[in-house]
């Protein structure tokens, strides 16, 4: 299997090396090509893996491929560790990465970047394989910050745009911010068992918490508590989680395939991958958990909320997703990682349909990407329109669909987790995953509406133009469509009750909520029975709708007066909650004065001008003086001559 | 001839001789006569050859073992026991692999954009080689300093002769600061002589010294060293060195130059001032995270990119100074090794990488004359090679995984936050200050629409550039990817340099 496990991840290499160095030699078809055949071939060989693994019941892996460096005992490697949770995470990612491969075949067809961007693509799903295949937290830490930096390198693919570049070096710095909590929590893990190996660390957990370090002195705290927050911080960058969240959105400056490769299908999932992987250390800290859990609830309903007011359509999908990826934290968070595995797999598809969607939509428009100057557009695109209703009922959690199974799910295991029960936290994450199930539908069908059907509002130059995409676009839409609408009916048992993930992800008894769901599971038909009898989450996602149809089909003048009548509750969510004036003229240009501070005050008023200039002119005094007394004159040098040897001859007689 | 007893002789003499030779031949001031072409050859062909008999130094060296190997040794004052004495263990190997690496790219990136004295230009670059490797290989005091001394010379005439506007002012606070601090050196030298009644490095290291005498000397060995790395409070000379400069001597200044003041740390005032340095590393600590800190702060505000990417070497530096002084704040001293063979990754990856970015800035110079961040924007529009590489070696700069930016600054951000958790929250703020002054530069130099005519203008690199470039970025890569032959080279020695640095010379007296 090692020839295997390394060819997934070498050929998007090969390719993007390829494709990035000698595209102008290979050409347009060549970049396509090498790339789609590398990433097509990985995805095949990925699903080899997890048919091994799985149906055929090989075992996991775990092996180093070479040792990077070894200082003081501590081995730096380079390997894979294949088991059933990677192996599940290289099929959608391979898979989304291909589908994604092809579509840009159709949406970047006119653009002079063309080779360079199938370069990025690939190198991007390198990275992202060699961050989830990882053994060790050096290589993990490699695979996290590289497809940071391709992300930096997609989102301002377009660099002639003073908004792409404002949002790339945007994006780079928040995850930074993320990744420097990140290195000091592996820098603890080190610190606290000698090691970067996830089994050498896993295998010594205990040990890790029944330490304390006081950061603060006289202040002990729990060692294990210390490390897993300061992980979560870099989940909490890659992921976007309140208050880091605020990179997102901006991201979709990117092209439209990258939004939904990157941005929503894979590598902002790297957050939540990473603490379902690190699941052994995180279960032996519930305070931890609970800051989880928190982020998390306030991520998935705030955020959602902001969807609402939004009028560009990557920009709706952008903020659903970061809601979305709030309900996995929770997930994370009441430690049912198995369904924010499974729900980052279904929302992998479905997101990726909606934003590949959007994408056929804003060709359509002549990258128009305002929902306000669209409508109607159904009749024009009848196989985007049939796969959008597909994503946005997956995305609601409309019974049957893929997001239904893996979304209700986690919201009974967030109300099953009573060990949280003691405090306020649990209460707040179930409102807000509850609620969110209704502000999710607001927008997703706001959005499906205005773009979709309705007053066509466009104007006549572009109507006149309105056709269905080719068929490099629609395909991938079909493809990922089939497992949006269908997976979760035949993934939910094994995934979340069957023990799929076995040794992968490890629950202490007390925090296992899905083994206690697990109980009363009869199978995925007494699932959604269950769902529509007893839920609020399926009505709410109803109501959701219902109000949608109404304020923007039905009666369309309404959304307006009320944003005017509540300006407050309305430019609250128009400006983000403010969080980009504060980190903006906040900590942005409060950074920029200190350096001008200390630049102008520190370095060159007190250092040079008063230590070093200062000398310099006290020297050039001294000088002055010195150079009267070489006057010329040879009796004054006599004369100094003589005075000078009076003195030493009295210092030696007096001595 | 015996290559291997007599290599570092010729590592050093030949590039010494070579430009010598270099000046009696060359004549004329015209860079485009016959003659001026024959010795840039010449030069390239002696620098060529120092690095190729270099690799030697790679091959056969012993990983194994910490003692000085090629070892030559013979007597040279005798009335002071003053010896020519040579050798090189896992510590200045390195540092002279990358003395012999850098030369020549050196040579080929300023092939033709030297206009005046050509020769003499190419052949100060090569007697500062031989100096320099004289430097890191010497073991006797009289001759370390002698050679740090004439290391001066051949740089003060590069920055005056070749250097820009002010070039005069530059020139003059780099020779007072570094030279102010250096003569100290030679104080501490003789005292220490006065002691053994010789100046062999090891017998400064066995000599016993009380704790005064060590401070004494720490403090004179520090401003020596402390002016060269350059620590802050005195590195305010660098941004007005590096500005003045012409590109090659940037590169040579901050890829080579500077880990002096570092290699002096580890070489002089660890092993022979332990107790002296314990005294001292608290401050040292501090002051080399304020050089991450605040001089990250400081880079981030600057308008000309010789500066800014000065400024971030001073930062870069305060990772080494960082890792070498980590020992007695770590518990059981866990986590020094890691920090000080961290720290001296992080010198020969910032030799790589500030190289690579002052090249980058010089080849940006040769089409504008200006280093003005103003007066750039959109590059990437018309020269997307050169683009390509400057996106890389600003990330390497920024500390990305994968180049050899940052194996350094992990490793000492492990070693710190086993010894201080603040250490290592300070140090990692790196990742964010250094990407946030780098990568902002490159949005307003490479991205954006092509801001102004000159851009417009810009030609894309050539290819004598192209593999400068090309060979720096597989360096980078390489060693961000495989860092372990690095590393392997220095273990043993750091392992017996804590061995001697943890004992303290005061238990005999």
């Amino acid at each position: 299997m090692h020839g295997i496990h390394l060819t997934i991840v070498l050929a998007p290499l090969a390719a993007a090396i390829v494709a990035g160095l000698f595209g102008r030699q290979i050409g347009r078809a060549g970049a396509h090509w090498i790339t789609n055949l590398a990433v097509g071939s990985s995805f095949v060989l990925s699903a080899m893996v997890l048919k091994h693994l799985y149906l055929d019941g090989g075992q996991a892996e775990n092996y180093s491929l070479y040792t990077w460096a070894v200082s003081e005992g501590l081995r730096m490697e380079v390997g894979f560790l294949v088991d059933r949770l990677t192996a599940l995470m290289m099929v959608v990612v391979t898979f989304v990465s291909w589908m994604v491969h092809i579509y840009t075949i159709g949406y970047m067809h006119d653009d002079p970047g063309y080779q360079r961007f199938f370069s990025y693509i690939s190198l991007f799903t390198f990275a992202m394989l060699m961050l989830v295949m990882s053994n060790n937290f050096l290589q993990l830490f490699f695979g996290w910050e590289a497809v940071g930096v391709v992300s930096y390198l997609l989102i301002g693919f377009w660099f002639k745009r003073e908004t792409a570049i404002f949002a790339n070096l945007k994006a780079f710095l928040v995850n930074r911010v993320g990744d420097f909590g990140f290195i000091l929590g592996i820098a603890g893990v080190v610190m606290f068992t000698n090691s970067l190996d996830y089994a050498t660390v896993f295998a010594s957990a205990g040990s890790i918490a029944a330490q304390s370090v006081e950061v603060l002195p006289g202040i002990p705290w729990n060692a294990m508590t210390l490390i897993c927050i300061l992980l979560f911080i870099g989940a909490m960058g890659k992921s976007a989680q309140a208050p880091l969240h605020v990179w997102l959105p901006d991201s979709m400056e990117g092209p439209t395939p990258i939004s939904a490769l990157i941005h929503a299908a894979t590598m902002v999932t790297a957050g939540i991958f990473m603490v379902a992987r690190m699941s052994p250390l995180f279960e032996l800290s519930e305070t931890a958990l609970a800051v989880v859990l928190t982020i998390g609830a306030i991520t998935a309903f705030f955020m959602g909320l902001l969807g609402i007011v939004q009028n560009d359509i990557k920009r709706v999908i952008a903020y659903s997703t970061l809601s979305q990826l709030g309900y996995m934290t929770v997930a994370l968070g009441v430690s049912a990682y198995s369904a924010a595995i499974f729900h980052l797999m279904t929302h992998a598809f479905f997101k990726a349909l909606l934003f590949l969607g959007a994408g056929s939509v804003i060709i359509a428009m002549h990258h128009e990407q305002d929902i306000r100057k669209m409508g109607g557009l159904r009749k024009y695109m009848p196989i985007t329109y049939w796969t959008a209703v597909i994503g946005t009922l997956a995305l609601i959690g409309f019974p049957g669909t893929s997001g239904f199974f893996s979304k209700d799910a986690l919201i009974e295991a967030v109300r099953e987790s009573h060990w949280h029960g003691q405090g306020a936290v649990y209460w707040i994450a179930y409102l807000s995953v509850v609620l969110g199930v209704f502000v999710t539908a607001l927008y997703s069908f706001r959005m499906f509406f205005l773009v979709f059907h309705g007053e066509e509002r466009m104007d006549k130059e572009t109507k006149s133009h309105l056709h269905e995409s080719p068929w490099v676009v629609t395909v991938p839409l079909i493809l990922l469509a089939i497992p949006s609408a269908i997976i979760g009916w035949f993934t939910i048992e094994p995934v979340l009750f069957g023990g799929f993930f076995g040794e992968a992800i490890r629950v202490t008894s007390e925090h296992d909520v899905l083994a206690r769901i697990g109980e009363t599971f009869h199978g995925s038909w007494e699932f959604i029975v269950h769902a529509v009898t007893a839920g609020p989450a399926v009505y709410l996602a109803l109501a959701g709708a219902l109000t949608a149809w109404f304020l923007f089909l039905k009666r369309p003048d309404l959304p307006e007066k009320w944003a005017e009548k509540f300006s407050g509750v309305y430019n609250l969510l128009d400006r983000k909650y403010y969080f980009d004036d504060l980190y903006i003229k906040g900590f942005a240009a409060g950074g920029r004065r200190l350096g001008l501070f200390l630049w102008k005050s520190g370095d060159e008023l007190v250092i040079d001008g008063m230590m070093v200039n200062g000398t310099a002119r006290s020297i050039g005094r001294f000088a002055s003086v010195l150079r009267r007394v070489q006057t010329g004159y040879l009796y004054h040098y006599a004369f100094a001559m003589f005075f000078g040897l009076t003195l030493i001859l009295a210092w030696l007689l007096w001595a | 001839m015996d290559l291997t007893t007599n290599m570092l002789s010729v590592l050093i003499w030949l590039p010494i001789f070579g430009g010598i030779a270099v000046v009696l031949l060359g004549d004329g001031r015209d860079a485009s006569s016959g003659r001026a072409v024959q010795m840039r050859w010449l030069a390239l062909g002696i620098s060529l050859l120092t690095f190729i008999m270099s690799t030697g130094l790679y091959y056969s060296f012993d990983t194994s073992t910490a003692a000085m190997q090629f070892v030559e040794r013979a007597p040279w004052i005798s009335a002071f026991n003053v010896e020519y004495y040579l050798g090189v263990d896992g510590i200045s190997a390195p540092l002279i692999l990358l003395t012999t690496f850098i030369t020549p790219l050196v040579i080929i990136s300023s092939w033709d954009t030297i206009k005046s004295r050509p020769a003499q230009y190419f052949a100060a670059f090569l007697i500062l080689e031989g100096l320099m490797i004289g430097v890191f290989s010497a073991l006797d005091g009289v001759l370390f300093y002698v050679l740090w001394e004439a290391m001066l010379v051949p740089m003060f005439l590069i920055i005056g002769i070749w250097g820009g506007e002010r070039r005069i002012y530059a020139t003059l606070k780099f020779f007072l600061y570094t030279f102010l601090g250096s003569v100290l050196m030679l104080v501490a030298f003789i005292y220490l002589y006065n002691k053994t009644g010789n100046f062999n490095f090891f017998s400064f290291m066995d000599v016993q010294l009380s704790l005064k005498e060590q401070q004494l000397i720490f403090i004179a060995f520090l401003l020596a060293f402390a002016v060269k790395v350059p620590m802050w409070p005195v590195h305010t000379w660098l941004p007005d060195a590096h500005v003045e400069a012409p590109t090659g001597g940037s590169v040579v200044l901050a890829a080579i130059m500077l880990k002096m003041g570092g290699y002096g740390f580890v070489r002089l005032s660890l092993p022979m001032l332990p107790d002296g340095s314990e005294y001292f590393s608290g401050m040292m600590i501090a002051l080399s995270l304020i050089a991450v800190v605040y001089i990250g702060f400081v880079a981030l505000m600057q308008k000309d990119m010789k500066k800014l990417i000065a400024y971030s070497s001073i930062a870069h530096m305060g990772f080494v100074t960082l890792g070498f002084f980590l020992l007695w704040s770590t518990a059981g001293g866990s986590g020094a090794e890691l920090g000080m063979t961290g720290g001296m990754v992080q010198m020969i990856s910032h030799g790589l990488v500030s190289g690579a970015m002052f090249l980058c800035v010089g080849v940006l110079y040769d089409r504008v004359h200006s280093r003005q961040i103003a007066d750039y924007g959109g590059v990437a529009n018309t020269m997307p090679k050169f683009a390509a590489f400057m996106v890389l070696f600003a990330l390497a700069n920024a500390g990305l995984p994968g180049t050899s930016g940052f194996v350094g600054e992990f490793m000492v951000i492990i070693a710190s936050f086993k010894a201080n958790f603040w250490f290592a929250f300070l140090a990692a703020s790196t990742l964010i200050l250094g990407a946030a002054y780098t990568l902002w530069m490159v949005k307003r130099v490479i991205y954006g629409e092509v801001a102004n005519k000159n851009v417009a203008n810009l030609l894309d690199l050539e290819r004598r550039e192209f593999v400068v470039l090309g060979i720096l970025a597989l360096a980078v890569l390489l060693v961000g990817l495989w860092p372990a032959p690095l590393v392997d080279m220095m273990s043993v020695t750091v392992q017996e340099l804590l061995k001697h640095v943890s004992q303290s010379k005061l238990a005999g007296l």
